[in-house]
């Protein structure tokens, strides 16, 4: 699903950031990525989904088998990439409600289909809002204006629901999250998951991972993955720290 | 700004004017220039009577030893009042049914979305159509009438209604108060008048659609509100006017009397001709609107201005009754060259009164967008209160938003607040609605539709939905 072969990225100030970086995610896969901080985690996220302040210079990266590297980023989300903020932002005055109807049918028309009715998109809502434990009321104050921090995490993983995306980059959603809320975001992201959908969970702990169980965990550091296995390499990293690779 | 931003921020710049046909429809029409004469002709070819010949005359008078007003934020050419036409009009106005009507004329109003038959029936607004000079069609009067509720072309309204007219024409706008009301109370020629009888409810929306269609003429309209005393009314006024390379000057006065506990909902979507991509041609819209509150009375100013080359205008209220209430809501919006230096004055006369003022300035292109109120407090206003916000928004790097908000108070008791700021649409706002797979496009029209919510959400429910769109498409694409 996902193909990344010798990535190397560079800040639009030039400073570079990840070094030659490979990466395979198929589909059902669930990969988390841990690393140090300022290894280059939020970067490949940002890459992926294409965010203009990043520039690759060289290497290939491939989503659903086609080279994305060039698309924009709406392309890239109505075709079902999907990333969870690890700051999201606000947007005054527009509805949660109204910003993730548009999104939808937004996508629904870039891919030739016709727009969600009403009704349909309400009940699609309600079942999501359920799942997280989200209050109608909360869906229609502004996009993450004065959102608590696990507000705004909740608010990233019922987008997520509502856009049933094909890869999910969750990028440190779990960062300031309570056990409970940190609960509620997992069983959204188990949820989603199947065979067909697949994810890449971003984090500094291995708390996460005992509720969203990965099939492979990554360890990055200064822009390059350098170690690769199982869930038993977070369990490792979590008692002896980074310096133990 | 990136590369692809720049590009983008061009393409919106060529954005047409949607509105910028102009209909064969035959007019007659005076030759330019302002004189006794012309101002005698005018007044003849409405067959006004004498007293109103009169007012006119005077008016003019006035304005020969007036000045036009060079305070504002606004790079104004001179304008040469002789070389524009003060009368033009569709040649046949006033029909008693549609089917008299010039399927010209029919033809514009459908361009316009607006249908003067069944559709706005059901959607319960009655409209008066304004085209060039003249009203031409006023509609549901008889259902109005039944409640009391006077709704017609003050062409009409001087006719029938001549004492209303005499006593409250020129009492909130005087012909002295500046260049352009002079000039207006000179050379009107029509507008709309409505009378609201005590303790009545408007049921309905009334609305006025103005339409500029001849080259080379102004539009001079004046409208006159009454409230009786309890009475309710929700007023909405809409502009378009053909693409032309020259300027076309627009300088209406509408004046308001909300009496004791009465109520006026007045607002405005205004989208004049805005000028080409270099800054040619566009309406100059230099408008004088004010309105008067007596005792527990209350007026609400929303307008969302997208249009004209340059808008100089502010609606005010004057809140002289104890208890009464003054809003203004507004929305400018400018791109390429235009410039708008817009804003209000809330005059707290009586007792315990109170106004509120949200402006939302968006300003993208070579635009300039200014930001002008006063908010004075008199020695008499015990207790007033004024809350005002100003907030702009700025689109790209060449554009320019300025704010002047004048403070007067003289009575301790007063409680002022203004806040004030500033913003762009940020990268990450966009990246952010992108990534959710929202196009730049749209991304923007959402954020500026978020930024000017509290206003839109004032305007009645049928034309909120059109504002929104009217701002996208004044908008599309600008970026900072």
């Amino acid at each position: 699903m996902l193909k990344i072969k010798n990535l190397k990225v560079n800040t639009e100030t030039e400073i570079s950031i990840l070094k030659g970086l490979n990466l395979d995610v198929n589909e059902g896969e669930v990969h988390a990525i841990m690393g140090p901080n300022g290894s280059g985690k939020s970067t490949l996220a940002s890459v992926i989904s294409g965010d203009p302040k990043y520039v690759i210079k060289e290497g290939v990266l491939e989503f659903l088998g086609e080279d994305v590297s060039e698309m924009d980023p709406e392309e890239r989300a109505a075709i079902g990439l999907f990333l969870s903020f690890q700051y999201p932002v606000e947007i005054p005055g527009i509805s949660l409600n109204n910003f993730i109807k548009t999104a939808l049918n937004q996508k629904q028309k870039s891919l030739g289909l016709e727009p969600f009715s009403a009704k349909e998109i309400l009940a699609r809502i309600k079942e999501n809002a359920n799942a997280l434990k989200i209050n109608l009321d909360f869906i229609k104050r502004s996009v993450n204006v004065g959102f608590s921090g696990g507000e705004k995490k909740r608010a990233e993983i019922f987008q997520m629901l509502m856009l049933n995306p094909k890869l999910s980059i969750l990028d440190e959603t779990d960062s300031g999250l309570d056990i409970d809320a940190l609960k509620i975001v997992a069983s959204g992201v188990n949820k989603l998951r199947s065979e067909n959908n697949s994810f890449i969970i971003i984090t500094h702990y291995q708390r996460l991972l005992d509720y969203i169980k990965p099939d492979f965990v990554h360890v990055l550091s200064d822009g390059k993955i350098i170690k690769s296995g199982g869930p038993e390499i977070a369990k490792m990293l979590e008692e002896k720290g980074y310096d133990w690779i | 700004m990136s590369e692809e931003k720049n590009k983008t921020l061009k393409e919106i710049t060529k954005n047409k004017y949607q509105y910028g046909f102009v209909s064969k429809i035959e007019t007659e029409k005076f030759e330019p220039g302002l004189n006794e004469k012309i101002i005698s002709l005018i007044s003849n070819k409405r067959k006004e009577p004498k007293w109103m010949l009169d007012y006119r005359l005077k008016a003019y008078k006035i304005l020969q030893n007036m000045k036009v007003p060079d305070w504002a934020n606004l790079n104004i050419k001179p304008i040469d009042l002789q070389k524009i036409i003060y009368f033009a009009a569709p040649k046949k106005n006033q029909y008693k049914s549609l089917d008299e009507v010039d399927p010209e004329l029919l033809k514009t109003f459908n361009k316009l979305g607006i249908s003067i038959d069944e559709q706005k029936k059901i959607a319960g607004v009655a409209i008066d159509v304004v085209v060039d000079s003249v009203s031409v069609a006023t509609t549901f009067q008889d259902t109005l009438k039944k409640l009391g509720i006077i709704f017609c072309s003050m062409s009409e309204a001087i006719k029938n209604h001549p004492d209303l007219v005499k006593k409250y024409l020129g009492s909130v706008v005087p012909s002295n108060d500046n260049y352009f009301a002079a000039l207006n109370a000179a050379v009107f020629t029509d507008g709309s008048f409505c009378y609201i009888p005590e303790g009545v409810k408007c049921p309905m929306e009334l609305s006025t659609y103005f339409r500029i269609n001849e080259a080379g003429t102004g539009q001079f309209e004046r409208t006159l509100l009454i409230a009786q005393k309890g009475s309710y009314v929700s007023y909405l006024e809409g502009c378009t006017a053909p693409m032309r390379d020259e300027n076309q000057l627009h300088a209406a006065v509408v004046e308001l009397v909300a009496l004791d506990g009465a109520e006026i909902k007045y607002s405005t979507v205004q989208n004049w001709y805005p000028g080409d991509d270099k800054g040619n041609g566009g309406v100059y819209n230099f408008v004088t609107k004010r309105g008067v509150c007596y005792k527990n009375s209350k007026i609400s100013w929303t307008q969302i201005e997208t249009g004209s080359a340059i808008t100089w205008k502010y609606p005010s209220c004057v809140l002289k009754g104890e208890n009464s209430i003054g809003e203004f809501f507004s929305v400018a919006v400018t791109n390429n060259f235009q410039q708008a230096d817009t804003g209000t004055k809330m005059i707290h006369l009586g007792k315990n009164t109170k106004s509120t003022i949200i402006s939302k300035g968006v300003c993208a292109g070579k635009s300039n967008g200014s930001y002008r109120g006063l908010v004075k407090i008199s020695k008499s206003a015990d207790n007033a209160r004024n809350f005002s916000q100003c907030d702009s928004l700025l689109m790209g790097q060449n554009c320019g938003a300025h704010t002047f908000p004048y403070i007067e108070s003289n009575n301790k008791s007063a409680i002022i607040e203004h806040e004030a700021t500033t913003s762009k649409i940020s990268d990450d706002q966009l990246f952010y609605c992108k990534q959710r797979g929202i196009p730049e496009e749209e991304a923007i029209g959402l954020i500026v539709n978020g930024y000017c919510k509290d206003v839109l959400k004032k305007l009645p429910m049928e034309f909120a939905v059109e504002a929104q769109k009217l701002l996208e498409i004044s908008l599309e694409g600008s970026v900072g």
